[in-house]
């Protein structure tokens, strides 16, 4: 199966709260930042943590914010990043 | 003050608090009782021998932070090697003897224009291969919080102050991936060796809270 996006995407984090150990924190839903690598495929957690196989794995990326998106409130330089993986399900073209 | 002597002859002032050390060994908590005892079944229904669980603990008791500073040392040294490090971090581990699978490690460079910082925000993911148990401190839920939302701050609580035109990346290591700083190799190392190197290269150089020092 083809990656949904490639490095360089625009994407938005899905900004849902479904119940259930999830690896999206919270601070991170529905914001919006870019591809920076595609970092494989990885069981998923969501299925591993209740003691399933965690198949089918999940393609995980690797996606840059800039801090200024993600803390309205964020008082240092303007290029300031933070970097975090999300997985594909939890990801829209932005 | 009262002063008399016990049956041993010791001196005892009765005009202060008896708690010169905290104690060594306090009761086990909820969680550790838990573990103990699904440790216990483990070994019961034979999915693991107690010689197992001692040798885990006794390869990560092995891991310290000298292996990851083994690793950057080769790196300022080596060009080539840096490249192969950045490209394939756990490959590069493994040429000078580092094994750091099953993790997915990747190293992050500081350059002139960017400095770098780790932190897990859901657990303490840490890149133990490397560093061996992360402190306590990387482990608080104010390192944790914080980190991510005043780094700068926080890097200068370590004595870590930033110039405003540096680029500050915080990793968050959420997932599959872990995180190792590279950091700049600093001035006044000219030609040293990669063992003189690795002294100056601490734990907290590479989680990035602090700059190596010559």
């Amino acid at each position: 199966m083809t990656a949904m996006f490639k490095v360089g995407d625009k994407v938005t984090v899905k900004r849902t709260h479904p119940p259930g150990h999830r690896r999206t924190p919270f601070y991170i839903r529905g914001k919006a930042g870019i591809v920076e690598r595609i970092a494989g495929n990885f069981a998923n957690p969501e299925e591993l943590a209740y003691g399933f196989d965690g198949e089918p794995r999940r393609r995980l990326y690797r996606v840059r914010f800039m801090q200024t998106e993600i803390w309205p409130r964020y008082d240092g330089p303007a290029q300031d990043t933070l970097d975090l993986e999300v997985f594909e399900h939890w990801l829209e073209p932005a | 003050m009262t002063d008399e002597r016990d049956a041993r002859g010791h001196h005892h002032h009765h005009d202060h608090d008896h708690d010169a050390h905290a104690p060594i060994e306090v009761g086990a908590s909820e969680y550790e009782i838990m573990a103990l005892a699904m440790r216990e079944l483990l070994i019961e229904k034979g999915y693991v021998t107690a010689a197992e669980i001692r040798s885990a603990l006794e390869y990560m008791d092995s891991r310290t932070p000298s292996l990851g500073a083994k690793v950057i040392a080769k790196a300022w040294s080596d060009p080539a090697y840096k490249k192969r490090l950045l490209e394939n971090a756990p490959a590069a581990c493994k040429e000078v003897g580092v094994d750091v699978t099953p993790a997915h490690l990747v190293v992050v460079e500081n350059t002139p224009a960017t400095h770098n910082v780790i932190v897990c925000t859901l657990c303490s993911c840490y890149p133990r291969s490397l560093l061996g148990l992360p402190p306590d401190w990387y482990k608080s839920k104010a390192y944790r919080s914080r980190v991510v939302i005043e780094p700068r701050k926080v890097l200068k609580e370590f004595g870590t102050e930033l110039p405003g035109d540096i680029t500050l990346r915080v990793h968050d290591s959420n997932a599959d991936l872990r995180y190792i700083v590279l950091p700049l190799r600093p001035k006044g190392t000219e030609g040293w060796g990669e063992e003189k190197l690795a002294s100056i290269v601490t734990r907290d150089c590479l989680v990035g809270v602090t700059l190596p020092v010559v």
